[in-house]
């Protein structure tokens, strides 16, 4: 995983709530095989309008997506992790992210932000006014700072330093191998198995 | 201090405790399909890792699979990489696999159930989020993204963040004709898409307790819709009775073993959640969505809601986009909406309980003029049950089309897909834009409001059709 510890880049103000991942990426992007090469299929349907924000020409180039509550719910697709990054996001900033796509960003390097509603008001107010206008995220400090905002942010200290170190998972969780095969050897014997029984 | 059903499985996973670090929890079952797993095989390949529990890991095809005419090639060549992929990973890592055109091939979270692999007190996971619908027989059971995906295969296990408890009381009985799908619609209505965000949901009271094993699959199915992490209901003598005999459930002493600890999964007396929400099942009624959300919903007998009736700026802005994107205007009857498409099937609404009550309704009667009903039966089985029942050809009879098994119109990824304004009544989870094809419109319903509808050609219950000819028992 790409490592994360402060970012600076402008900005693409998204004025929706409850954004699904459906709506991030739509499902026929779903049957790639590989990590890359979804950035067109990012909000595809929404940008079939020349007036979407993100295809404004001052929005190119931009790193920061400020969204709308509740964004990333439904489907579990990492896919729409993948297509934010693939299209140039490091990180995410909304008043309510959706669990599951909350734990597939941060599992990719996607830093994703939770800040007050007024807050983010005030991060669009500001970036819809000045498209020039740079936010900064800094994991490090754990604060988010724009022209006329300084707003500290919450993570918990474990996601924060397998995001600073860029960490892979599954090598830490497989340092636990032993206590894993302690846990298998007092499993009930009646649990199922899916290679007998049939 | 007494524990939820949801902790006392939580305690039962952990691996591996430690101060400032999420629990490692260890995985019981671990559901497999196309979409969300080349990648994570392709991390193990990378890596030179194994799939470390083989038999604990189970693979189906379902979301790219076509519905007609499989013994053909798929013809999509993208949705056929897909499914070679899977076919090759799962020879490759020794995972076994149920292909298209094989007995025990459906939709995964139709499948898990259906062979006794899903059990109380499990933890149970799946690249797809409505792995939720596991939940209904008091296990644990989560969506995951294809990291965790290659994660669990792995190492079985996942580090999980704790959650917070939340109890759904649905007090009284549900009045006649309002189904599981119509209370999970009205939950959802209640508490929000993002209502439940954290939590893992426990569904109890009398109105519960009373509901078989098909309706609550329906209800912890749609947990996820609410944004919770899971839902559970707490096993009972309706769950013991389903489990009993199928392929994979224990036998013998082993069985007495497994009932005796299932017993003992109940939320403790003295236990408190975080939250607590009580319903009312006498109120409840046929529940339908009008909008692009699924907590965008009301009863049948209302009517579109204006937008400006939302005090909440993002609630108001969000009904003025759903609105503009389903054709609809404020104070529209939703009994007046006409459909052009009916969808019976998907991990919601498409096991055998869910046919016989679509095809109650339609026996002895014909579907609308103009309207094209799909009829997706959500594993081979259940078509098997189905046509045993002679259900296939009440749907055939009323002039809707029996197809094969799989996710079919629930999503578009396969050949069954709405066309841009196209509008549907669907059985289905999701009435997000353009989920069931680009510039669809979908509404979310019952099985039996989906039969109704599909008769009276509009939104409709089968309390409606008391001017078209009486149904027949099948």
């Amino acid at each position: 995983m790409e490592a994360f510890t402060t970012h600076t880049g402008r900005a693409v103000p998204l004025r929706r709530g409850n954004v699904d991942t459906d709506q991030i990426i739509p499902a026929h992007w779903l049957k790639k095989v590989t990590r890359d090469g979804f950035e067109d299929g990012l909000f595809e349907a929404w940008r079939k309008d020349p007036e979407f924000v993100l295809n404004r020409p001052e929005r190119r180039g931009a790193t920061v997506l400020i969204a709308g509550p509740d964004f990333g719910t439904g489907s579990s697709r990492e896919h729409a992790v993948w297509a934010l990054q693939n299209y140039g996001f490091k990180t995410v900033i909304s008043a309510r992210f959706a669990d599951i796509f909350r734990g597939n960003s941060l599992k990719n390097g996607l830093l994703t932000v939770v800040l007050p509603q007024a807050t983010v008001d005030a991060l669009w107010e500001l970036t819809e006014a000045d498209p020039t206008a740079e936010v900064t995220v800094d994991l490090v400090g754990r604060v988010v700072r724009a022209e006329g905002v300084e707003a500290p942010f919450e993570l918990d200290e474990n996601a924060r330093w397998r995001l600073l170190e860029g960490l892979d998972d599954i090598s830490i969780t497989l340092r636990e191998e032993d206590a894993i095969a302690v846990y298998e050897r007092g499993r009930p014997n009646w649990k199922p198995l899916t290679t007998q029984g049939a | 201090m007494g524990r939820t059903l949801a902790e006392k499985v939580w305690d039962d996973h952990v691996v591996r405790r430690a101060e400032g670090e999420p629990d490692l929890l260890y995985i019981d079952l671990h559901l497999l399909h196309e979409v969300t797993s080349p990648q994570a095989f392709d991390g193990l390949r990378k890596s030179g890792r194994r799939v470390r529990r083989t038999d604990l890991t189970i693979a189906t095809e379902d979301h790219n699979t076509p519905t007609l005419d499989i013994d053909k090639p798929i013809a999509d060549p993208v949705s056929r990489t897909q499914l070679e992929t899977l076919r090759k990973n799962c020879a490759e890592f020794g995972v076994r696999l149920h292909p298209l055109g094989d007995a025990e091939q459906g939709v995964v979270h139709v499948v898990g159930p259906q062979l006794g692999l899903t059990q109380p007190g499990m933890t149970v996971v799946c690249g797809d989020s409505h792995t939720s619908t596991h939940g209904a027989f008091g296990a644990l059971a989560f969506g995951i993204g294809t990291s965790q995906v290659e994660h669990v295969l792995a190492t079985q296990t996942l580090p999980m963040a704790p959650f917070r408890t939340m109890a759904v009381t649905v007090l009284g009985e549900l009045p006649e004709g309002v189904t599981a799908k119509d209370l999970i619609l009205a939950i959802i209505a209640r508490i929000g898409t993002g209502g439940g965000q954290g939590y893992v949901i426990e569904y109890r009271g009398e109105a519960i307790e009373k509901l078989s094993m098909e309706a609550r699959m329906t209800i912890c199915n749609m947990s996820i819709e609410a944004g919770a992490r899971a839902g559970m209901i707490a096993p009972d003598e309706t769950t013991f009775a389903y489990l009993r005999g199928r392929d994979h459930a224990p036998r013998g002493t082993d069985w007495d073993a497994a009932v005796e600890y299932w017993r003992t999964l109940r939320t403790d007396d003295d236990a408190v959640f975080d939250h607590e929400v009580v319903i009312d099942a006498a109120e409840l009624a046929p529940f339908v969505t009008w909008g692009t959300n699924p907590g965008q919903g009301a009863p049948l007998s209302a009517s579109v809601p204006d937008p400006a009736s939302f005090e909440d700026a993002s609630e108001r802005l969000a009904a003025e986009k759903a609105l503009e994107y389903m054709g609809l205007t404020a104070g529209q009857k939703l009994r007046d909406i006409s459909v052009d498409t009916v969808f019976v099937g998907s991990c919601t609404n498409g096991r055998i309980e869910d046919l016989r009550s679509a095809a109650g309704i339609l026996a002895g009667r014909r579907i609308a003029d103009g309207v094209r009903m799909l009829v997706v039966p959500g594993s081979v089985r259940v078509a098997l049950q189905a046509v045993e029942e002679g259900l296939d050809k009440v749907f055939t009879a009323a002039g809707a089309e029996w197809r094969h098994a799989g996710c079919s119109m629930c999503l578009g990824m396969n050949p069954d897909q709405l066309s841009p304004g196209e509008r549907c009544a669907s059985t289905s989870n999701r009435n997000f834009e353009g989920r069931q094809g680009k510039g669809g419109r979908t509404h979310l319903v019952s099985p039996q409001v989906a039969a109704a509808t599909a008769v009276t050609g509009h939104l409709a219950s089968p309390a409606d059709l008391a001017d078209v000819p009486t149904p027949v028992e099948v």
